[in-house]
């Protein structure tokens, strides 16, 4: 694998940093007028998700990491293991539910989402930006009451609970934003 | 193709203009005299930490030519004409530092410098204060300035005496403060030691809505600054804060043409022993401070850096009509 020195670390770059790899966001140069230049960096630590800073000595370098997002199909879970299928080669790969994490409750069959590889193995899963959701439990709403204040909490298919206006009844398909976790709106 | 165009509005522009009007009254209100010395020089700096663009100068026809550097201060030039006997002087240039860009940084930016014969620090420090409350005035809004040590400063933010006999004192407080890493990276080099600590621990807490002097840095730090009468361990420096952006560095300059030479020797040595490359000594300053300078105070303050202040600008690149990346 490459190396990369600080100053060519710039956001998405992946690299090895204390064994884990790591995916650069920021790269900030500091240096003192007279004095040592620094570069104090931002890195997702991309099995655990946690974010770092670290400071490095201008020019130092950084093993680069074999870290590839893959579009796959989530295909199914057999009770422990998440499938998922690259749809040109059809080549497989399982995630245990560690790698897959929140993105769980918004894995529904046939959708497409990232899986990040590390060396081959699946590290992390990342759910489309938006998903549509069956909703299978929430109260009867007021009839008549379209304004969408209060809302209340619908369970979905996956079984993620998210908040939905009271007009929003059990049966009907939701459009959800996974990085927020909000209704976005129906889906007729 | 948008990249013919100025990557900021005019407003900085404007402001900038307005900015080198003000300077040049101000100094033309006190008889300070404005100067221009070369950008292409035939030495280069020796501070291991600054590097130096080069390129070659040809006679016409000649296929060979002379190394020249460009300038990172003017500095050098400025103190030949003070040993020539210039008076006080004072000059607005290009300085070009190479490897450095960021979001403080571009490498060329415009440089106020100026030299007081017979001015001590102190009074330095005064004038300083009263240009930047002049030129400030009406775009930002600030206390009055404060003078601090380095040494209380290093103490009250990063909680560890930048004089502490064992690096084990310094480690442990940057492992308190999120800098695990500082122990492998200073390993028992004191300057970057004090350049980590005092940069990210110390820096961004100064100059928050007034200027912040800070003096008696440390002896070993690199400067050209005088020791300080009746303390050996520091020296007679002083650097400006504003918002947490080092703003400039200050100095009673060292008038010593032999202490000058050895601090040469001693930097060449450094890049020697990092494989940097190996500038002449300027042996036209080291002549002139050996003819005499006179007893005096000088100063440098980035402009641009000043300008991002008054313009609350979050990069360098938004008060440069073409950042480097748009040159």
């Amino acid at each position: 694998m490459a190396t990369f020195s600080t100053n060519e670390f710039r956001g998405g770059l992946k690299v090895m940093l204390d064994g884990d790899p790591c995916s650069i966001i920021e790269n900030e140069f500091v240096k003192p007028g007279k004095g040592q230049a620094f570069n104090r960096v931002k890195l997702r630590n991309l099995k655990t998700g946690r974010v770092i800073e670290r400071t490095f000595k201008s020019g130092e370098t950084l093993e680069g990491a074999d870290v590839v997002d893959t579009e796959m199909q989530y295909l199914y879970n057999d009770g422990e293991l998440w499938h998922f299928m690259v749809p040109e080669s059809f080549e497989q790969y399982a995630a245990d539910t560690n790698v897959v994490g929140d993105a769980k409750k918004w894995l529904k069959e046939q959708d497409v989402c990232i899986v990040t590889l590390y060396n081959g193995v699946p590290i992390s899963v990342t759910p489309p930006n938006f998903v549509e959701l069956a909703i299978v439990e929430t109260d009867p709403g007021i009839r008549g009451d379209t304004s969408g204040g209060g809302g209340k909490p619908a369970t979905l298919d996956t079984g993620a609970v998210v908040r939905v206006p009271l007009f929003v009844q059990t049966g009907e398909v939701i459009k959800v934003d996974t990085r927020t976790g909000e209704y976005v709106s129906r889906v007729k | 193709m948008t990249e013919w165009r100025p990557g900021c509005p005019l407003a900085p522009l404007q402001k900038r203009a307005a900015l080198l009007a003000a300077i040049r009254h101000f100094f033309a209100a006190r008889n300070v005299l404005e100067v221009e010395t070369p950008l292409l020089c035939r030495a280069g700096v020796t501070d291991p930490n600054l590097h130096s663009f080069t390129t070659l100068l040809n006679k016409p026809g000649a296929a060979e030519g002379d190394r020249l550097y460009l300038q990172t201060s003017p500095e050098f030039a400025m103190k030949r004409l003070l040993a020539a006997g210039s008076g006080s002087i004072y000059q607005i240039c290009k300085a070009f530092r190479n490897e450095e860009s960021g979001r403080w940084h571009n490498p060329e930016f415009t440089l106020l410098e100026w030299y007081r014969v017979g001015f001590d620090l102190a009074r330095l420090i005064d004038e300083i204060d009263a240009l930047l409350g002049e030129i400030c005035r009406g775009d930002l809004n600030l206390a009055p300035s404060e003078r601090l040590s380095y040494r209380e400063l290093f103490r009250e933010h990063a909680g560890a005496d930048p004089l502490s006999p064992s690096f084990e004192e310094l480690a442990v407080c940057a492992e308190a403060r999120g800098l695990p890493e500082a122990r492998e990276l200073c390993g028992d080099d004191r300057s970057l030691w004090l350049d980590l600590l005092f940069s990210h621990l110390v820096q961004p807490r100064l100059g928050r809505g007034r200027i912040t002097f800070v003096y008696d840095f440390p002896a070993f730090l690199p400067s050209l600054a005088r020791k300080k009468p009746g303390d050996p361990h520091v020296v007679e420096r002083v650097e400006i804060f504003l918002e947490g952006m080092e703003l400039g560095n200050g100095f009673h300059e060292l008038a010593d043409a032999v202490e000058q030479e050895e601090r040469f020797d001693r930097d060449l040595a450094v890049r020697r022993e990092n494989g940097l490359p190996l500038p002449a000594k300027d042996e036209r300053l080291l002549a002139a401070l050996r003819s005499g300078l006179p007893d005096c105070s000088g100063v440098a303050v980035g402009l641009d850096r000043l300008l991002m202040i008054m313009m609350r600008a979050g990069s360098i690149d938004e008060v440069l009509a073409f950042p480097a990346a748009r040159a």
